[in-house]
This record gives structure tokens, C-alpha cells and sequence, in this order.
């Protein structure tokens, strides 16, 4: 089996239509094939794991507890960009995953080191 | 180089289907190969072989179907995007009681498998959003 390196780019908004659960799907199936996979939280995308959403009383599936499966998954390189996070507000210990920290400045060097950037 | 392509966009909402279209066909014109392309999210919509538009609007199923058949590119309608959106399959619709399935001639309905697939195969993977 060819092993590649994915960086999955988190850049939408969670409750985007089911945009988030279909990118999940994917994350999944790629971490089932045993590639190793890291995801990048950015722009709007670090909505995605703020803690205490109530997606379903708008009609949407929650999203949270995919999430929380990842490490099950072994996929647990969370990056986030904290310009982002911090453009919106939000502070690491408002999301749901422990995440490291990436400046934007950085995000290059981050994404020069893997093979498939979706 | 061996591409493998990924659609995300219906053929109406953004102009990126058919900007993928117009890279394969500049790619194969230039002897390189695409492994796949694989329809996936709203791209689905690219594979309706009931969707009949007016003669002067962009018939994108049309085009695929004709590539297809022309170049032997392998088309690949994602299944759980299909079943999300109502796209009826040959076994779905027989199982619904329909009279013939949704999928145009040239694709074929498959899982994520098959994206993974193409992506650890090709030189390159391209998403169109």
C-alpha cells in the first residue's frame, strides 16, 4: 500500500449545508486506508470545533462527535491558525480538541511538508 | 503525469466543472494521463442523465459522457454524495420500483475508496471546489 501524507484544509463554516459532514467522510475514508492524515483549521473553518454547538435544532447533524472519534482514527495532528482564531474572537480553550497553534506566517512551511492537500 | 481529479461544484453553481473539463482535455492533449475523475459533493449533479437543459446552455453531462466514450476516461460518481442528493443508481432505482436510473452514459457509481485510490496512484490530485 503507497503511503501519502494528507493535509485536510478546515476553511468553511461547520454549518454549511452538509459541505462539513462530506470533507469529514473523506478525512475518514483516508485515515481508513492508513495514510496519514492531519487536519488545518483556518478562516471560517475554526468555527468547526467551538465547543457547545446545537446543530440539530436547525436541522443539521452535529459534527462534534466525528471529531471526537479522530483519535480513534489515529489522526491527531489538529493545527489551527490562530491569526484566525483570534480575527473571530475565539480562544483555544473555547474549542473542543487540543490543537497546536500555527501563525499564518508559518501555514507555508506546514503545508510544504505533506504530499496531498485537499 | 498521472492526474487524478476531484468535482465538487454543480454545473451551475460555479464555472469549476467546467474549468476541469478544459484541464483534462489540455492534459490528455499533451500525453499526460488522468486516472480519474471522481464527482463528489454537489458535483454529482454533472452525472443527471434526465437533466435536459435548453439547446443554448452548457450541457456539461453531455460533454462527459462524450469524453468518456472518446478518451476512456474513468468517471466516478461518489455514492453516499448520489444517495444524500436522490441520484438513483441502477440497483437503487430497481429497489425503489422506478422505471430506469439517473446516471448518464460514461459514469459509474462508487465509493470514497476510489478517490483514495486514485489519489495515492496519481502524480498529482486536483480538487475543483
Amino acid at each position: 500500500m503507497i503511503m501519502k501524507k494528507f493535509l485536510f484544509i478546515m476553511d468553511k463554516p461547520p454549518h454549511k449545508g452538509i459541505e462539513l459532514q462530506e470533507k469529514l467522510d473523506v478525512i475518514l475514508t483516508a485515515a481508513a486506508f492508513d495514510q496519514k492524515v492531519a487536519l488545518l483549521f483556518l478562516d471560517d473553518g475554526v468555527f468547526q470545533l467551538k465547543k457547545g454547538q446545537q446543530p440539530e435544532k436547525q436541522g443539521l447533524k452535529e459534527t462534534a462527535s466525528i471529531f471526537n472519534a479522530l483519535n480513534i482514527y489515529d489522526v491527531n495532528d489538529l493545527y489551527i491558525e490562530v491569526d484566525s482564531l483570534q480575527e473571530r474572537g475565539l480562544r483555544p480553550g473555547d474549542l473542543s480538541l487540543p490543537v497546536k497553534e500555527f501563525y499564518r506566517k508559518d501555514v507555508n512551511v506546514l503545508m510544504a511538508g505533506y504530499d496531498i492537500i485537499i | 503525469m498521472k492526474y487524478a481529479i476531484q468535482i465538487n461544484a454543480s454545473p451551475n453553481s460555479t464555472n469549476s466543472g467546467y474549468c476541469a473539463y478544459q484541464f483534462i482535455k489540455a492534459a490528455l492533449k499533451m500525453n499526460h494521463q488522468v486516472l480519474r475523475v471522481f464527482f463528489y459533493q454537489e458535483g454529482i449533479y454533472h452525472a443527471l442523465k434526465y437533466s435536459i437543459l435548453p439547446d443554448d446552455e452548457l450541457q456539461m453531462t453531455k460533454k462527459w459522457s462524450k469524453l468518456a466514450k472518446e478518451q476512456q476516461i474513468d468517471l466516478v460518481v461518489c455514492i453516499s454524495a448520489a444517495q444524500r442528493r436522490g441520484l438513483l443508481f441502477d440497483d437503487e432505482a430497481k429497489r425503489q420500483g422506478k422505471l430506469d436510473q439517473d446516471l448518464a452514459e460514461g459514469f459509474r457509481i462508487s465509493g470514497l475508496g476510489q478517490l483514495l485510490e486514485a489519489t495515492l496512484l496519481a502524480d498529482r490530485f486536483i480538487e475543483f471546489g
